[in-house]
C-alpha cells in the first residue's frame, strides 16, 4: 500500500479537479477513479458566483485534499499560497509549485527548493512537483520533502513519459515516494510509469478533456491498477536474443582459464 | 468609507465586520479564507473583526486545479 | 539507526531457490534488484562464470574505461586491544609490536611517493589509546599536500572524529564488517571492542555523516557462507546509497591467508568463487568501486584486470617501518602479489589499461558539507 508521510492510500491514481466542463462532471470522474486524493488550486473567490465550491462538491471523508499553489512565480508567492491553503482547508499537505514560465508552467528548481526547506521548518508535508531531475529529487528528500512529484512531459501536453532515464534513475534512489505528474494523456501512460516503479501517478487534463471523463476515470484506474500489479509481479525482461530456450547462445563469454582450480 | 475587495474598490456605507460583508455576498464562511493587509484572519475573529477604510481583503477560496 | 541485515539462514532462502533462467534474466537486465543479486551468487550462476565476466567486464569498462586506480597501504602500528581469530595483530599473538614515530610515517610515506604513489591507505590495528585522532590528525596534516587521497583503515571512530579527520584531509573511510553472520562474528571476535557488531556496522553511516566522498565497505572471506555474504555486502550497499547519495562506495574482498597465529579459514573460498562474487556485485551494483589487493596473487589480479576490480594495491608491506626497512616481521598477512608498483603498473599497461595514481586533486575540494559550492573567482 500506498504510504506518505504516514498516511496510508488504497488507490495509486490522484487526481487534479481543473478544466473539468463542470464540478459535477468532475465530482462523478473523481468518483470513477477511485482516487483517494485530489489537488486543488487557490484563487480569489468569484464574487459574482459566490455558490460554486468545490470542498461542497467532493465526500472530503473518502478523499484527501492535496492543495497546490499554482500561479506563484517564486518561493515568497508559494509560500503565502501555502499559509492560505492551511488555513482554509485545515490540512498542512501540500503540493508545491513554483512556475515562473506561462508558457511552459515548467517548474523553477531553485525557488522549488527554497520553498520546500522553509515550508517543512513551517510543519508542512510537502510534495514538490519538478522537471524530472535526479539531484533535485534528491536534494529535496534531504530537506524533508514527504514525496517528490516528478513531470512526464509538460504540463498539457499529454506526451506520455519523455524523462524515462531520469524518472528511472529517481525512482531507483528515491527514499520517499515518487509520484508522476504531468504530460500522463493516456491510461497506457499511467501503466508505464507504474511498471517502472513509480508509487503514484497524477493525471487532470487527460481526464477533463476526454469525451467522457466518467470512462476515461475508470479506464486510468485499470491502468494504474495493472501496472502496479505487472511491477510487483516482476517483469520478465526484455531478451536482445529471439531464441528462448537458450537466450544466452549469442553472449560474449571472457576466457577465465587464469583462475586456479 | 472603501475597501479593496479581491483587488476591486468597493463602497462601504459604514464600519461593518468581516461577518457581515461575508452574509452580504452570500459566503459560507468554513469553504474559504480570508486575508486582510497580508494576514491571514481566524474564522472565530470574523464576527469581532471590523473593517476599516483602505482595508486589502483578499477572499480566498480552493477551485479546481492540477 | 544501523542497516539491519537480515539472518544469514533467511539469506540463504534467498539464494536457494534460483535457477539458471533467473541468471539468464539477471544477466541480460537492465537494472538488477537484491534477487537478482541472489541469482548470480548462487550455485545456479557457476556454470555462466564466462556469461558473468564477459557481461561485468563490458559494465566495468564503460562505467569506468580502460583504467584501474593504484594504491598502496601505510601501516601505522600493529598494537591492537581486539583479539580476533583471524588476525595476525590479535593481541596476544607473539609479533614484534611496533608504532611508528610521525617522523618514521612520514619517511615511510615519502618512499611511497618516491614510488609514485598518489592514493596511501593509513592503516593500523585497533588501539586507540595507542593510536588515536590526534595521532591520525598530525599526520593527515603531515600528507595531506603531497598525496591526493588518504584513505584510512583503522578503528571505528565516532562522528565527530571522523568530522576532525575529513577537515583534516582525509578523503576516505574503510571498515570491513569481516562477516555479516552475527554468529560467526560472535564467534571470531574474542575479545575488545570489536566484539559489538552493532556498532561497527553502523560505522559506515557515522562517516556518511561526516561527509566523506568514499566510504569502503567489506567482508573478510573464509569466516562465513560467502554467498550470503555476497548477499549482505550488497543490501549494505543499497542501505548506504540510499542514504548518502553524494558518497562514493567502494567492496574490498580479502580472501584469509596464513597468517601468524596459524587460524585456518572456517570455510574455503576458492578464486572462482571470488570471481563470481566480483562479477555479480560488479553486475548489481555498476558504479560501485571493487578493490582487489595483494592479498591475491599475480595471476589472478592479472587476469581479473577489466572484468570487475577498479582498484588494484601495489608493492604493499603490511608491517609498520616495512618500506623503510624491508622487513615483513610483525605483518598482518602475508603477501601473494609481491611485485613492486612499476612491475603491477608494466602489467597494467601491458593490457591496455592506464593505471591511476591519483585521480582527484584536494585543492578543488570543499571541506564540511560538500553541497556548499565554493566560491568562484570571475576572472
Amino acid at each position: 500500500m500506498l504510504s506518505i508521510a504516514d498516511t496510508s492510500f488504497s488507490s495509486r491514481l490522484f487526481v487534479g479537479t481543473g478544466k473539468f466542463a463542470s464540478s459535477s462532471i468532475m465530482r462523478q470522474a473523481v468518483e470513477a477513479s477511485g482516487s483517494e486524493m485530489v489537488t486543488v488550486a487557490l484563487r480569489r473567490v468569484d464574487l459574482e458566483n459566490p455558490a460554486d465550491d468545490i470542498m461542497t462538491a467532493l465526500d472530503l471523508t473518502k478523499i484527501h485534499f492535496l492543495p497546490n499553489t499554482s500561479g506563484a512565480r517564486n518561493a515568497e508567492e508559494a509560500i503565502r499560497l501555502a499559509h492560505l491553503a492551511r488555513a482554509a482547508s485545515g490540512t498542512s499537505w501540500l503540493k508545491l509549485e513554483v512556475t515562473p514560465d506561462p508558457r511552459t508552467l515548467l517548474p523553477d528548481p531553485v525557488d522549488t527548493l527554497k520553498a520546500t526547506e522553509e515550508l517543512v521548518r513551517e510543519g508542512f508535508t510537502v510534495l514538490p512537483y519538478i522537471n524530472a531531475d535526479p539531484i533535485l529529487a534528491l536534494r529535496l528528500q534531504d530537506a524533508g520533502a514527504a514525496a517528490v512529484m516528478p513531470l512526464a512531459s509538460p504540463i498539457g501536453t499529454n506526451q506520455g513519459i519523455r524523462t524515462t532515464m531520469q524518472v528511472e534513475i529517481i525512482i531507483a534512489q528515491a527514499r520517499v515516494p515518487v509520484v508522476l505528474d504531468a504530460g500522463i494523456g493516456a491510461p497506457s501512460h499511467a501503466a508505464q510509469a507504474m511498471e517502472m516503479g513509480a508509487d503514484a501517478v497524477l493525471v487532470n487534463t487527460a481526464l477533463a478533456v476526454a469525451g467522457d471523463p466518467v470512462r476515461m476515470a475508470r479506464a486510468f484506474k485499470a491502468a494504474v491498477e495493472a501496472g502496479r500489479e505487472a511491477f510487483e509481479a516482476g517483469l520478465g525482461r526484455q531478451s536482445k536474443t529471439a531464441s528462448a530456450s537458450s537466450p544466452l547462445s549469442g553472449m560474449l563469454t571472457a576466457d577465465l582459464n587464469f583462475i586456479q582450480a | 468609507m472603501q475597501i479593496i475587495l479581491n483587488g476591486q474598490q468597493k463602497n462601504l456605507d459604514h464600519n461593518i465586520t468581516l461577518s457581515t460583508l461575508l452574509d452580504s455576498l452570500n459566503l459560507q464562511p468554513d469553504t474559504m479564507v480570508a486575508e486582510i493587509n497580508g494576514r491571514i484572519i481566524k474564522p472565530g475573529s470574523y464576527p469581532q473583526l471590523e473593517l476599516k477604510d483602505g482595508d486589502k481583503v483578499e477572499l480566498i477560496r480552493f477551485v479546481g486545479g492540477g | 539507526m544501523p542497516p539491519s541485515i537480515p539472518q544469514f539462514s533467511q539469506l540463504r532462502q534467498w539464494l536457494a531457490p534460483a535457477t539458471g533462467d533467473d541468471v539468464r534474466a539477471a544477466l541480460t537486465g537492465k537494472r538488477l534488484d537484491i534477487h537478482d543479486l541472489a541469482a548470480l551468487l548462487s550455485p545456479a550462476a557457476e556454470q555462466f562464470l564466462p556469461e558473468m565476466a564477459a557481461r561485468s567486464g563490458e559494465v566495468t569498462i564503460q562505467r569506468f574505461g580502460r583504467t584501474t586506480q593504484i594504491y598502496a597501504p601505510l601501516y601505522l602500528s600493529n598494537f591492537c586491544i581486539n583479539r580476533c581469530a583471524y588476525c595476525g595483530f590479535a593481541a596476544g599473538n607473539p609479533i614484534p609490536r611496533r608504532k611508528l614515530t610521525l617522523d618514521e610515517a612520514e619517511a615511510e610515506a615519502m618512499i611511497l611517493y618516491k614510488r609514485g604513489f598518489r592514493h596511501i591507505l593509513l592503516v593500523s590495528g585497533e588501539a586507540p589509546k595507542t593510536l588515536g585522532v590526534d595521532y591520525l590528525e598530525a599526520i593527515t596534516l603531515r600528507l595531506r599536500d603531497r598525496f591526493a587521497a588518504l584513505s584510512i583503515e583503522v578503528q571505528p571512530l565516532d562522528e565527530d572524529e571522523y568530522d576532525r579527520l575529513f577537515k583534516a584531509g582525509i578523503t576516505a573511510v574503510a571498515v570491513y564488517q569481516e562477516t555479516y553472520d552475527r554468529r560467526v562474528y560472535d564467534r571470531v571476535h574474542l575479545a575488545g571492542k570489536k566484539c559489538d557488531y552493532d556498532y561497527r556496522i553502523g560505522t559506515p553511516d557515522r562517516a556518511g555523516a561526516a561527509g566523506y566522498r568514499e566510504i569502503g565497505i567489506g567482508a573478510l572471506l573464509g569466516l562465513a557462507d560467502w554467498r550470503a555474504e555476497g548477499l549482505a555486502l550488497g543490501l549494505h550497499l543499497q542501505w548506504l546509497r540510499k542514504r548518502f547519495w553524494q558518497t562514493a562506495f567502494t567492496v574490498s574482498f580479502p580472501r584469509l591467508r596464513p597468517a601468524a597465529g596459524a587460524f585456518e579459514p572456517l570455510v574455503t573460498v576458492s578464486e572462482k568463487n571470488l570471481s563470481q562474487l566480483m562479477f555479480s556485485l560488479r553486475l548489481f551494483d555498476p558504479d560501485v568501486g571493487l578493490i582487489l589487493s595483494t592479498r591475491e596473487e599475480a595471476r589472478f589480479r592479472d587476469g581479473m584486470l577489466g572484468l570487475a576490480p577498479t582498484r588494484y594495491s601495489a608493492g604493499s608491506c603490511t608491517a609498520p617501518g616495512g618500506y623503510t626497512s624491508g622487513e615483513h616481521d610483525g605483518e598482518q598477512f602475508s603477501i601473494g602479489d609481491l611485485r613492486t608498483m612499476s612491475e603491477v603498473c608494466s602489467m597494467v599497461a601491458a593490457k591496455g589499461f592506464d593505471p591511476v595514481c591519483k585521480d582527484w586533486d584536494r585543492e578543488f575540494q570543499t571541506q564540511g558539507n560538500s553541497t556548499a559550492a565554493p566560491s568562484i573567482q570571475q576572472v
